[in-house]
């Protein structure tokens, strides 16, 4: 099988993240886009791997999987935050430092 | 046909739907689940590019770490938040996606017009360090053991941070025991609260309980429920009552 089509499939799934991201209102699903757009480039990196006959590109993967779960805590956390002072997590509405 | 075709046609098509799924459905808990059914397919094609233990990683940590906390929150925020489709900005949607279709294109073209090289395969490399996990092992903590140490202090900052944001602080010192006993018997409701309804059609911790005219008793329910709207009213039951 063509090794190049793994990375067509992952800059699919990366463009209906950012899809997502750009069109989406609600702050959890423009997260869960951000989500699926590092699932691709992780997908890119372990067949790149694979391509190239070493193991660093796992561990690449591996090390932003670490990195994405630490910013889902962080991000989270501050959409609770904003969801506790606005009732509300349309992130429309957290336009405060516009005017 | 080989196997590998087979599991990347069906488990890449999975991954595609579960995508779409996501940026289609209006409610946020559907979202979720789209990404998860995404996430553990894209997990499958993992162990087909020989990295079971990514693969694996992939479903303890992010199915079943990180999708159950976005589920946890979208528990707080309200499981009924659904986007409205009014367009705040003019032409949004519309140049959303004619960005998309230029990107997407732009991607696969410059991918697929590279010359694809057979893929060299990982068996060479999990051989020199005598397995696949020893191999990563020897990777993660030789290597790349500087990058590591770092990650570590990346997790316990955004550990304590999330901690720091979502704590509440408290306003009022906590009531005594003797000032709740006084509250307790010289309020207005020296009782216990009532319970939620158990009707003949819901028995739920949404559905109220039913005063003798018939009206609501909005006591019965739990105060977060009012907040967000999600009370039901029980409104063939009331009609009857009446």
């Amino acid at each position: 099988m063509n090794p190049n089509n793994y990375l067509v499939l992952a800059a699919i799934i990366f463009t209906i993240g950012a899809y997502g991201v750009l069109v989406r209102r609600n702050a959890i699903i423009v997260f869960l886009s951000v989500e699926l757009m590092l699932n691709a480039a992780n997908l890119a990196f372990v067949a790149a791997a694979r391509n190239s006959g070493t193991l660093d590109g796992v561990v690449a993967a591996f090390f932003v999987m670490v990195v994405a779960a630490a910013e889902v805590v962080v991000g989270l956390a501050i959409i609770v935050t904003i969801f506790r002072t606005r009732r509300s997590a349309s992130i429309d509405e957290a336009s405060l430092m516009k005017y | 046909m080989t196997g590998e075709s087979l599991v990347f046609g069906v488990s890449g098509t999975f991954a595609v739907i579960g995508a779409l799924g996501l940026v289609v459905s209006r409610k946020a808990v559907h979202s979720a689940l789209w990404v998860a059914f995404a996430m553990i397919n894209i997990a499958v094609l993992y162990f087909s590019l020989e990295a079971p233990f990514l693969g694996t990683i992939q479903i303890i940590v992010y199915t079943g770490a990180i999708m159950m906390m976005f589920l946890f929150v979208l528990m707080m925020v309200g499981v009924d938040s659904s986007d409205s489709l009014i367009e705040t900005i003019k032409g949004q949607r519309l140049l959303a996606s004619l960005f998309g279709l230029t990107f997407g294109a732009m991607l696969i073209g410059a991918i697929t017009s590279s010359l694809a090289s057979p893929s060299a395969g990982l068996s060479g490399a999990n051989a020199n360090s005598g397995g696949h996990i020893q191999a990563i092992a020897s990777l993660i903590f030789r290597d790349y053991v500087f990058a590591f140490e770092a990650l570590s202090a990346v997790l316990i900052t955004a550990a304590v941070g999330s901690i720091i944001l979502a704590h509440n602080e408290r306003w009022a010192p906590r009531k005594t025991q003797d000032q709740m006993q006084r509250e307790r018997t010289l309020g207005t409701h020296v009782t216990p609260l009532p319970a939620p309804g158990v009707l003949a059609s819901t028995n739920a911790v949404d559905t109220p309980a039913l005063l003798p005219d018939g009206s609501i008793s909005t006591t019965s329910l739990p105060g977060s429920f009012g907040i967000k709207g999600q009370v039901d009213t029980a409104r063939g039951i009331t009609e009857e009552g009446k």
